[in-house]
């Protein structure tokens, strides 16, 4: 056997910034050990929440993700998208009528349990968001395939401006409820109080990235991959790259508005209505995105979930220090994670370095 | 080269800021145009649209555009000639802004003031500024494209995030009013009666100015150093290495273009445009709280650049007027128009049929200013106005407006030909 033929076990060196991450993580875990012990049901609580902000983090960094390998672009559209989404949800089951009409939803007169007539008007909602996702896609997105990137994503922080006008001001959102079938309802686990929103969001993010597993192996998930690796090649071989975008928008605003009705619940919020600050959750979940990597779908998964546990963790444990470090930082805190991350990885976790020819 | 105009006979030639005697007296005509804008003048008055801008009503809109002219090519430094994607512009203006306030603000019982004259809080706004660059830039240099945009966008939240905690109100004032700025009164020291005062009416010469007209011409004066010293970056052999950086960052370094270094460089010298544009900013408002800094101002500078021409001075100043000026120009048009919605004849059916004056009337602009919903007021229409520009301009003309004046110009270069 030649000796290239071997692989070489040895650990890489350590760089400078994997040291200052270790140096910092060292210290942070030994006080988590130190508070698990120490009152094992906080402990528990703070966990369970921070998976849901994560479970929710991660929806949108996956919204995020499947449209930047579709067609290379940061949507910094996805907050609006997310308004707009809650929004349709708010006017079918509380003004109760389909959105841009006055046709009364039928939904909310089903016979059966309440709770049914929101589901299924859940999912009316989302049908109009990726209607709206596919209408954006077509019309400002297609044209500029070829462009620079960084036009296309200037053309989605345009996008962001316009939507948002238009949900804050024409319809003039100050907390429209979007009645939450589980509101604020708690339950006790291991004598830790919980929401069952945490629940619900851990659901649908489970079912959301198994979703988006099975079908990346159905064909078009595979042309969807061909078209992430190389635009042109996938084109040569007869894969519809416009249709392939058009799926991409659509999946991506519905992820965007699940994200946006979570973000009213608990752990982000305890109002359960739209309100302007809504679009805000996205430029919270860009962290994640950029922690888990731009291209990699479970990057988003883990991203999201660090993210959520950097920031619920310090919300509970650092809450003594709130006067120094201002009111309402845990918010700030995915922030500085990404950029710590950063440094050690320019291209997050699961991220494909960049080849740089000349 | 006389009626020879695209001939250059040696290199330094071609990189002369005003290549050619048209370009020179144009120049100077405009800057003359300029600085006498704000003054009821025989000549000037007659001229088209002129006297309209220099009228007292829009002296503080013209004001504010110098400023973000100055931010402005600050970012197409970092963005247009090193490529480097930066949502981060606000922060930097955020810090050169409270910089600014501690080095010459007054202090008062709840934030720090040192009371230094402009002389040194206007250039500490800058120097502080761009040190943080520097700080930042390191962490940026690695990271490429819409990575670096997203980092520099998470300053602008952290920024506004750190005027919120305790020691951030000590420099930023209360975060729902904002502290006060210091003026731009020129003092030598930190005596009672300024040297130059440009906060109150007084004769110079033998005009009658009044503060807006002073200001207005302090931030001239300024705009036009600023653009006269990013011109000559962007000619110099800075600039160059920046552009070869923007075009295919290996070939630069193959050529001996130290990218980390002029990278830093780019950084520094953005922030630097940054912090004193954005201590004249806070200045000029005189009170303003910390989340004026926010991501919509970035994002209006990345607009100001993609829809004057990013990369040019010409293209920024174009982009910046046209951005700043606009909003104003639709909320005059639609008063203008509001005043006609009765009258006969096509003015009429138009203002009409554009207008709303109450529920039940149709038209997409709501004449009252308060009522919210559909009809949008025209301040919203502006926000929206401002997006659809960005979307549409990136769609049908990735130029800018300096790349219709370069068509418009070739058209006539070559006319009564078409090509």
């Amino acid at each position: 056997m030649s000796e290239s033929n071997q692989r070489d076990f040895r650990l890489p060196k350590p760089t400078p910034g994997t040291m200052f991450v270790i140096g910092i993580m060292i210290p942070i875990t030994l006080f988590l050990i130190v508070q698990l012990f120490n009152n094992p049901s906080t402990f528990f609580r703070t966990f369970v929440q921070s998976m849901a902000l994560g479970s929710v983090y991660a929806l949108i960094a996956l919204g995020f993700v499947l449209i930047f390998k579709a067609s290379q672009v940061v949507n910094f559209s996805q907050g609006a998208l997310a308004m707009c989404g809650a929004l349709f949800l708010s006017f079918l089951v509380a003004d109760g009528h389909i959105p841009f009409t006055t046709i009364r939803n039928p939904l909310m007169d089903l016979p059966g349990p309440e709770w049914l007539g929101w589901f299924l008007s859940l999912f009316v909602a989302l049908f109009f968001a990726a209607l709206l996702g596919l209408v954006i896609e077509r019309i400002t997105i297609r044209p500029m395939v070829g462009e620079p990137i960084f036009a296309v994503a200037v053309i989605t922080l345009g996008l962001e401006i316009v939507l948002r006008t238009f949900a804050t001001d024409a319809v003039k959102i100050q907390f429209r409820s979007l009645e939450i079938p589980w509101g604020n309802q708690t339950f006790s686990l291991f004598g830790a109080t919980l929401n069952w929103s945490y629940i619900a969001m851990m659901i649908t993010a489970g079912i959301a990235f198994v979703a988006v597993y099975l079908f990346y192996k159905t064909r078009t998930g595979i042309s969807m991959r061909a078209v992430a690796h190389d635009q042109e090649a996938a084109m040569a071989q007869g894969i519809n790259v416009g249709r392939v975008f058009a799926i991409a928008w659509g999946a991506g605003a519905v992820l965007a508005t699940l994200g946006g009705i979570f973000s009213t619940q608990p752990p982000v919020k305890q109002i359960g209505a739209v309100e302007p600050d809504t679009a805000l959750v996205a430029f919270r979940a860009l962290p994640a995105v950029i922690l888990g990597g731009l291209d990699s779908v479970q990057g988003a998964l883990v991203g999201g979930l660090l993210i959520g546990a950097a920031e619920i963790y310090a919300g509970q444990y650092l809450a003594g220090e709130t006067a120094w470090l201002g009111a309402g930082y845990p918010v700030i805190i995915p922030y500085f994670v990404m950029i710590i991350g950063l440094i050690v990885r320019p291209y997050g976790l699961f991220g494909t370095p960049e080849v740089r020819r000349v | 080269m006389f009626l020879r105009p695209n001939l250059y006979t040696s290199y330094e030639a071609e990189t002369h800021i005003f290549p050619t005697w048209t370009k020179k007296v144009l120049a100077a005509l405009s800057i003359a145009v300029l600085f006498l804008m704000p003054f009821s003048l025989p000549v000037i008055n007659q001229l088209p649209l002129i006297r309209f801008l220099g009228d007292s009503s829009w002296l503080r809109v013209m004001s504010t555009a110098f400023i973000f002219a100055i931010a402005a090519l600050g970012l197409n430094i970092l963005t247009g000639l090193a490529g480097q994607i930066s949502l981060g512009h606000a922060f930097f203006m955020g810090v050169g802004a409270y910089t600014g306030a501690v080095v010459g603000g007054q202090e008062t019982a709840s934030v720090l003031g040192w009371g230094f004259p402009i002389w040194v809080w206007l250039p500490a706004a800058g120097i502080v500024a761009a040190a943080v660059g520097l700080i930042i830039a390191p962490v940026a240099v690695r990271l490429r494209g819409l990575y670096l945009a997203i980092v520099t966008l998470g300053l602008v939240f952290i920024g506004i995030h750190m005027s919120n905690t305790s020691w951030g109100r000590r420099i930023a004032g209360d975060p729902g009013l904002g502290r006060d700025f210091p003026n731009y009164d020129v003092r030598i020291w930190r005596e009672e009666e300024p040297l130059v005062s440009l906060s109150t009416a007084s004769q110079w010469l033998w005009f009658d100015v009044t503060a807006g007209q002073k200001r207005f011409l302090f931030l001239a004066a300024l705009m036009v150093v600023f653009a006269v010293v990013a011109k000559n970056i962007a000619r110099s052999r800075t600039g160059r290495a920046l552009q070869a950086i923007r075009d295919r960052d290996i070939a630069a370094e193959v050529m001996g273009v130290n990218e980390f270094r002029y990278k830093l460089i780019a950084f520094g010298i953005s922030s630097f445009f940054a912090g004193v544009a954005g201590a004249l900013y806070a200045g000029l408002a005189g009170k303003m709280p910390a989340t004026q800094f926010s991501l919509f101002l970035s994002i209006e500078f990345i607009a100001i650049l993609l829809i004057g021409g990013i990369g040019t001075v010409t293209g920024v100043l174009m982009g910046t007027f046209f951005v700043e000026l606009s909003p104003k120009m639709v909320e005059e048009f639609t008063r203008w128009l509001s005043q006609r919605t009765d009258e006969a004849g096509a003015i009429g059916i138009f203002a009409d049929l554009l207008l709303s004056s109450g529920p039940g009337d149709f038209g997409p602009i709501s004449i009252a200013t308060q009522t919210p919903g559909w009809p949008l007021n025209v301040f919203d229409w502006n926000i929206v106005l401002y997006g659809v520009l960005i979307i549409v301009f990136l769609i049908f003309e990735p130029l800018g407006l300096f790349g219709i004046w370069i068509k418009f110009r070739n058209y006539w270069k070559r006319w009564p030909f078409s090509y």
